[in-house]
């Protein structure tokens, strides 16, 4: 499970080669994130992004675990108990916002790894399960923050809930009866919002034994890293503990600061404000949208406008957003080249650059209402999407020259420290 | 996430006063990364003390002019059982010729009552024992060896001014903050 | 075969969207959308500064009080005011004993059952309670407004985009329908039983002008109780029962920055310490 040369431990304290013996748990830590670790000495600052996912989970864990103590998921009662909880449960306004803001930060963070993981060919062998179990994550991830923002009983949470789980009417012959099943009855109630609730507090267990798996067969191959060249040797590596945890300290300390901006001084900057008017099943908000995490998708999915071939857009559409993600399952196939890092790619790189800002756009298109010249906008968008993974990137591979790659990390290490120098 | 900053170079080979430096630093990183992990612990814990609406002063009047002699009502203060009980001349002088001394929690019914209101005892329905209702205010409840309350839990007796006598229980039974508004309205905490 | 299958899923999906995008343009060109009379003269809120902007913000306590005053002696016939305690009124300077008189004196009363028939009755709010509705239900508050139930004002400013500016302006902002809006949008033209508002989404609100004389309200303070002062200073209290919990956090947000500054500094010397000695 490790290089050859890794750090075995040897505790010194009686108390700890007895445990050891009796329960290896320290020497499988020390294993995991301790100084038995052998990691690339060439990492960057974008790989400081793994952990502070793990930090970002385990903030919403405790907050969660804690707001569960003072909320009630009935529909006549939740709205009050999550204002209960602002105003008057010892320190829940903190509790509250901390959870609130930290699934925004959550989602920050995961999306840089991701992207990280794309430029850097992290998702190639023979790491593939690393990024498939990671595709995983990012899934349940998305369906509890869903189902959480569904909680508060707002006129958001009410219409999010009826408009997704209506996502489901759009499969033939089925949909409907799903549709009804998902809910519990024809419209979001009691029971729909106490079967999320219930959910909610389950799937982040489920997302935190996905997360030892993904750990578990990232430290198969080890670490990836910048130059995308394997480890070589000794020379190459360095113990995760302690040079690692002291720059995922420093990593940690920037992002709390950014946490701790959103928190205590903008902490409604990323909800909507229609979240604050209980849930009101007579009246629609005049501009429904998801949480901005979502607002890629929720672009995709309203890109399909026209029917095809009798197929209706709405299918089109349901098809097309959970197309998006499914799609990155197939990523470590649809890109053969063998060169990993897009440090080496030129052709690549640009293409890379080009979805970045291409997700932006669809982010800011499904944020948008639903008109002229968003959809049009979005529609290119979407299209280019798809090309992307589907089109670009296996043609890229096939006709793209690399450029020449370093023989080893230290050698990568070595020839940038001559240009900086 | 507290530990992120654990951090002591093997490599220094620099002066003895460099190396005194950087060990500080990392010492003082360590401690701040300790510091917050600790204070992060403030808000969870006291998350789960009383919350300002429970706290919020709650007072209740309850009507005691419907309670004949001898009767006593169950009533609700503060989610837990308060009992109103008129006495008798009887319970009253069974309660004044107990000497105090022999007393667990030596009291008078003179110091549990209000002056001028000696008949009418007000005390928490709560057993200082474990928290049980003791039995004795309800109408055809028993009321134990000596006339007052007695609790089925445990086996506290409790005499005609609610003074422990007999049982576990530590105290006599709680005496709350009350006042007369009229001869036959009081108003409870 | 991952590759070829992917390649034509690719084609089918971006074939898809740009014949979505035409179809979209060609109706955009030839039937463009008709311009709405929301559109036109829908107004963004007014400029509203209040001491509790801002990173550092701290509520104007006698700002408040004189806000509280407004609600109590104009807003609340008709709106509630459901999350918010007497016993809140204490953050906001009022003493025990005043909160007390204000609860006992409220113009509703609470809720509650008789004691000895257990028929319906009303009680005296004490501190515990919180505002009580005027009225019963949301069926009577329907029956008495024609049809408009005037909303919970308790979330006012964090229910609407720039809350507290949204308040003041639409406080201040009815007037007479403009000429040139009936013109172009004939089906524009304010019903009857509703008041022309360009800051209100539709243009126009189902609630009569509720501040429209200086001097409705006695100060106490002796601030001068223009229209303009007073939704000001109700805006300002709508701020105050929305967040009640503002002050604090601004100020722990502060302790805790400056905390995780000195922290991260610290963090960023020890990491260049532990890799003084390794090039990267």
């Amino acid at each position: 499970m490790s290089f050859p040369w890794a750090n075995h431990y040897e505790p010194k304290h009686p108390l700890m080669q007895w445990i050891d013996q009796r329960l290896p748990l320290p020497r499988f830590v020390y294993g995991a994130v301790g100084a038995g670790y052998p990691v690339p000495r060439n990492l960057n600052y974008w790989w400081n992004f793994g952990v502070l996912s793990g930090v970002a989970l385990t903030i919403q864990l405790i907050t969660g675990i804690v707001l569960a103590m003072h909320y009630a998921s009935n529909g006549a009662l939740a709205f009050d108990s999550v204002e209960h909880i602002m105003r008057d449960v010892n320190s829940g306004w903190l509790l509250r916002y901390a959870h609130a803001n930290g699934a925004s930060m959550f989602f920050i963070v995961v999306y840089i790894h991701i992207f990280r993981g794309l430029f850097f060919g992290s998702y190639k062998a023979p790491r593939e399960m690393v990024w498939l179990l990671g595709l995983v994550i990012f899934l349940l991830m998305m369906a509890t923050a869903f189902m959480g923002y569904v909680l508060p009983w707002g006129q958001m949470s009410f219409w999010g809930a009826k408009v997704i789980t209506g996502l489901f009417g759009a499969i033939p012959l089925v949909g409907e009866p799903i549709q009804t099943w998902l809910l519990g009855g024809f419209a979001p109630d009691n029971a729909a919002l106490n079967r999320f609730f219930s959910l909610h507090y389950l799937l982040p267990f489920v997302i935190a034994a996905v997360v030892i798996l993904h750990i578990w067969a990232l430290h198969i191959p080890g670490s990836s890293n910048p130059a995308g060249v394997e480890v070589k040797g000794p020379q190459d590596t360095l113990p995760f503990h302690p040079y690692y945890t002291a720059k995922d300290g420093f990593g940690l300390g920037v992002f709390l600061i950014a946490f701790a901006l959103l928190l205590f001084f903008a902490p409604n900057a990323l909800g909507h404000p229609d979240n604050y008017i209980p849930a009101n099943p007579l009246s629609t908000p005049a501009h429904i949208v998801p949480e901005w995490y979502f607002w890629p998708f929720y672009a995709i999915l309203r890109a399909f406008t026209v029917d095809i071939f009798g197929i209706p857009a709405k299918l089109l559409g349901v098809v097309a957003m959970f197309g998006s993600i499914i799609l990155l399952f197939f990523l470590p196939w649809l890109d053969n080249s063998p060169v990993r890092s897009g440090h080496y790619r030129p052709l690549f790189k640009s293409f890379f650059v080009l979805l970045c800002i291409d997700v932006l756009i669809l982010g800011y298109c499904g944020g948008a209402p639903a008109a002229e010249p968003y959809v049009m906008i979005s529609q290119v968008a979407a299209a280019y999407y798809f090309a992307h993974f589907l089109i670009v990137l296996p043609m890229v591979a096939r006709f793209e020259k690399p450029l020449p790659l370093p023989g080893s990390i230290t050698e990568a290490v070595l020839a940038k420290n001559t240009i900086a120098a | 996430m507290a530990t992120g900053e654990q951090a002591i170079d093997p490599h220094a080979d620099a002066s003895e006063d460099g190396v005194r430096r950087r060990d500080f630093i990392n010492i003082a990183a360590v401690s701040f990364a300790g510091v917050g992990a600790a204070s992060v612990l403030v808000p969870l814990v006291n998350q789960m003390n009383p919350s300002a609406d429970v706290l919020a002063e709650a007072s209740i009047e309850v009507d005691i002019s419907a309670i004949a002699v001898g009767q006593a009502i169950k009533t609700i203060f503060r989610k837990q059982p308060l009992f109103v009980r008129h006495l008798t001349a009887k319970e009253i002088a069974a309660a004044d010729a107990v000497n105090i001394s022999e007393l667990r929690d030596p009291e008078t019914l003179a110091q549990r009552t209000k002056e001028g209101h000696k008949q009418w005892l007000i005390t928490m329905g709560v057993c200082t024992h474990l928290g049980c209702v003791p039995l004795g205010a309800g109408e055809g409840e028993i009321k134990g060896a000596f006339g007052g309350y007695f609790c089925p839990c445990h086996g506290s007796t409790y005499d005609t001014a609610a003074r422990i006598r007999k049982g576990p229980a530590p105290k006599n039974l709680l005496v709350p903050e009350y006042v007369f508004n009229s001869d036959t309205v009081i108003k409870v905490g | 075969m991952v590759r070829p299958i992917g390649f034509l899923a690719g084609l089918a999906f971006v074939a898809i969207l740009l014949f979505s995008m035409i179809t979209g343009a060609v109706s955009f060109i030839t039937d463009p959308p008709a311009a709405t009379a929301e559109h036109e003269y829908h107004l963004h809120p007014k400029e509203l500064q209040l001491a509790s902007d801002g990173p550092l913000g701290r509520f104007d306590r006698q700002q408040l009080q004189r806000g509280f005053q407004v609600y109590k002696e104009v807003c609340s016939a008709c709106h509630s005011l459901r999350l918010v305690a007497f016993r809140d009124l204490r953050d906001i300077g009022f003493n025990e004993g005043e909160v007390k008189a204000i609860a006992h004196n409220w113009s509703t009363e609470v809720p509650s059952i008789n004691p000895s028939t257990g028929e319906p009755a009303t009680r005296k709010a004490t501190p515990a309670d919180k505002f009580p509705s005027p009225y019963a239900n949301e069926v009577a508050g329907r029956a008495a407004n024609n049809n408009a139930l005037p909303p919970d004002l308790s979330l006012m400013t964090k229910s609407r985009h720039e809350g507290a500016a949204y308040v003041y302006s639409l406080l201040t902002g009815f007037a007479e329908q403009p000429a040139a809006l009936v013109k172009a949008f004939p089906d524009s033209k304010t019903p009857q039983g509703l008041h022309y508002n360009p800051y209100f989404a539709n243009l126009n609100i189902a609630m009569p002008p509720p501040l429209v004389a200086d001097g409705q309200v006695t100060y106490s303070d002796g601030t001068k109780s223009t229209v303009d002062q007073m939704s000001k200073d109700v805006a300002a209290f709508l701020v105050w029962t929305a967040e009640p919990k503002l002050e604090a956090r601004h100020r722990g947000g502060m302790g805790v920055l400056i905390f995780l500054l000195i922290a991260t500094t610290l963090g960023y010397m020890a990491y260049r310490n532990v890799w003084a000695d390794v090039k990267h």
